[in-house]
């Protein structure tokens, strides 16, 4: 039996959205990855990505989390760069 | 139709109409932030400004502002925040807060609390151009970039 996997989409903001040229992709992973799983798997499909993971914040349904918080299929996943309104 | 106090938009912010959505006879006192784009950062003179937002989410972020400080002072009667996304030149609106109150006591610390917290958790960006460059600033880092 196949292991069972998940799909969730990945918004990208700002430089890395600019370094990555694009604002979204789908990502498929294992049941059971964490935020962490992800960020290494999308780091070794986008290398572009690698410098702006070390100050990245994530969300998962427009929610901040931590990287040990696991993901669920249909996630929607944002990696956030330090942020800068006002 | 109901009012809306959390919003990111394209479009140019009025200060008056932003003011406007806290309308209520209970209250006796408004108190406004008005965030412009500077000209002049770091010595450098500044072509215009880039925002962008991740909308969804800021929104929130915004309404949990609002929340926060509801809850933190209870005589805030409404709080609005407007933050606008796109080009910006200099001397535009970036981002109008409003708060409104019974009486004035509280509106002041209220409305700082809310541009630093703003400043914090919102997921808003903004890309400084300038003649020979252009930086993506960012409150906890002061910016990275090209240029």
């Amino acid at each position: 039996m196949d292991e069972e996997r998940i799909t969730v989409s990945v918004r990208f903001f700002a430089a890395p959205r600019e370094a990555l040229g694009m604002g979204q992709t789908e990502q498929e992973l294992p049941a059971g990855a964490t935020v962490e799983d992800l960020i290494h798997r999308l780091v070794e499909e986008h290398p572009p990505l690698r410098p702006y993971t070390r100050f990245v914040n994530v969300a998962v349904n427009r929610a901040y989390v931590g990287m040990q918080t696991e993901l669920h299929d249909g996630d929607e996943v944002a990696c956030l760069p330090p942020v800068g309104g006002g | 139709m109901a009012k809306r106090l959390f919003e990111i938009t394209e479009a140019e912010i009025s200060v008056d109409e932003v003011v406007a959505r806290l309308a209520d006879p209970a209250i006796g006192a408004v108190v406004t932030f008005v965030g412009v784009v500077r000209g002049v950062t770091e010595g450098r003179e500044t072509r215009y400004l880039e925002y962008e937002a991740y909308a969804e989410m800021a929104e929130e972020a915004l309404r949990q502002i609002g929340d926060e400080i509801q809850a933190r002072w209870g005589t805030i009667r409404e709080v609005a925040i407007v933050h606008r996304v796109g080009r910006l030149q200099v001397g535009e609106t970036a981002v109008v807060i409003a708060l409104s109150a019974a009486h004035r006591r509280d509106v002041f610390d209220a409305v700082r609390y809310a541009i630093d917290r703003l400043k914090e958790i919102v997921p808003i960006w903004k890309k400084e151009v300038w003649a020979d460059g252009e930086e993506w600033r960012s409150e906890a880092r002061g910016g990275e970039g090209m240029g």
